[in-house]
């Protein structure tokens, strides 16, 4: 079994090694997600308006399977610090463990010196507003509430706590865009939002944005490993159909 | 600077990882971890410390809400001396849990009762399609199918909603998730090559 899996992660490397090497060279298509395209539109709507976005990073712990979640979120997080870092409002993120939260200045950070406006950048726009779920949930309602918030873009490991979240926004008028890797929360961000990001989807959001070569190649690898599996399930099937008859 | 973060980040997470796979390596592996756990303790500080300046920073520019913040900085400070000075398993210190943080919470939690099904309310008039009423009918028949009612269970509901569940909700399930760690296989590749730095990278 554990060659198996050692076989699996050494084939992804190396395909998104290779895939990203090729993705330098050629430009990616990639089809429309609705949520997606929203996303965008609101990055261009909140600087031209003036208004805040809240980045919320979810509950995620970097040292559990919740991790890539998050991680995928700071991936999100990086190219919207990039391009609201001269907004008259910043960005600010939000966090619901410690770690996840000084990762969120970080990559601020981050954002606001490859856009060369290091110098606006302030800590407290990266924020824990709780260590609990339900105690972040709290603090991140408060943050859609008072701070001229135009958008709430929810990537993460969220429960069904985040409904909390997405009606403290519907109240005043914030959008909403939301992904989470926990089932619970998904189906409560799909009777939440206008448009939904299901499953994998939400790790393509960095890639969507106008992300770095490996981002889309990371898309790729994983159509690649999706098909791999739909083949194996189906295979399985049929050998399994042929070897009752 | 920023390159030694890297590398320390990618031969920590390379370490680690190798630790599942050889077992020559398991000691490291735990080492590395155990160090991670003592750090994310240190962090769980520097955390609380950001909440604090947050909402200090909210007092002091007097902005909306700046109430809630005061309430919640010297809360927290009583709260902290309080369980130096008591320790945590001192009775006052439990009352304050059980009084004060566990029903805040299950107020929370009843709350969102209400918001859920506000939502499913209100699902229909943000968004009509198809997998909205899809959505929207399972949940109802669902609800029936696992319902106590006093004249027993509705023929036929109780066998449905358990053919709906362990078939086509099981089967949708398994697949949101063999993509969910699709995405988690290849964005923690990226870590692990460098390709992603949320540690102070560019």
């Amino acid at each position: 079994m554990i060659i198996i899996e050692l076989i699996i992660l050494a084939v992804s490397a190396i395909l998104l090694l290779v895939i990203t090497l090729w993705k330098r060279k050629s430009p990616a298509k990639l089809h429309e997600i609705p949520a997606l395209a929203q996303l965008y539109r609101l990055l261009g709507l909140s600087v031209e308006d003036g208004t805040r976005l809240h980045i919320s990073l979810g509950s995620g712990s970097l040292l559990d399977a919740r991790g890539g979640s998050a991680l995928a979120g700071l991936a999100m997080l990086r190219h919207i610090a990039e391009r609201t870092s001269v907004s008259d409002k910043p960005s600010v993120a939000s966090a619901g463990t410690s770690v996840l939260g000084l990762l969120s200045q970080d990559t601020l950070q981050a954002g606001y010196r490859v856009a060369g406006v290091e110098e606006l950048y302030a800590p407290t726009t990266g924020r824990v507003a709780g260590l609990s779920p339900f105690g972040y949930a709290a603090g991140a309602m408060n943050i859609s509430q008072d701070e001229n918030v135009s958008a709430n873009i929810m990537v993460g490991n969220f429960g069904p706590e985040v409904a909390l979240i997405t009606d403290a926004s519907e109240r005043v008028n914030v959008a909403t865009v939301g992904a989470s890797d926990n089932l619970a929360g998904q189906a409560v961000l799909f009777a939440n939002t206008q448009d939904p990001l299901i499953g994998e989807e939400l790790f393509s959001t960095a890639a969507y944005l106008g992300g770095a070569p490996s981002h889309l190649a990371s898309l790729t690898v994983q159509d690649i490993l999706r098909w791999s599996i739909i083949l194996v399930l189906l295979g399985g099937a049929v050998f399994e159909i042929l070897r009752t008859i | 600077m920023r390159v030694f973060t890297a590398v320390i980040a990618i031969a920590a997470g390379i370490l680690i990882l190798s630790g599942y796979f050889f077992p020559a390596l398991v000691g490291m592996q735990t080492l590395l971890l155990n160090w991670a756990i003592i750090l994310t303790g240190v962090a769980a500080l520097a955390g609380i410390f950001n909440l604090i300046s947050v909402h200090t920073d909210k007092v002091r520019r007097g902005e909306k809400g700046g109430v809630y913040s005061a309430l919640l900085v010297i809360s927290l400070i009583a709260t902290f001396f309080l369980g130096i000075i008591l320790r945590p398993e001192h009775s006052a210190m439990k009352s304050l849990m059980n009084g004060i943080i566990i029903p805040s919470e299950a107020a929370l939690l009843g709350i969102l009762t209400i918001s859920l099904i506000y939502a499913a309310i209100r699902l229909l008039r943000r968004r009509v399609d198809v997998m909205s009423v899809i959505f929207l009918l399972t949940a109802v028949f669902l609800l029936f199918g696992s319902a106590t009612l006093p004249f027993g269970e509705i023929p036929l509901f109780g066998t449905l909603a358990r053919w709906v569940t362990q078939v086509w909700a099981l089967g949708g399930v398994r697949g949101i998730l063999i993509g969910v760690a699709l995405g988690t296989l290849t964005t923690g590749l990226r870590v692990l090559f460098g390709a992603d730095r949320p540690y102070g990278g560019s």
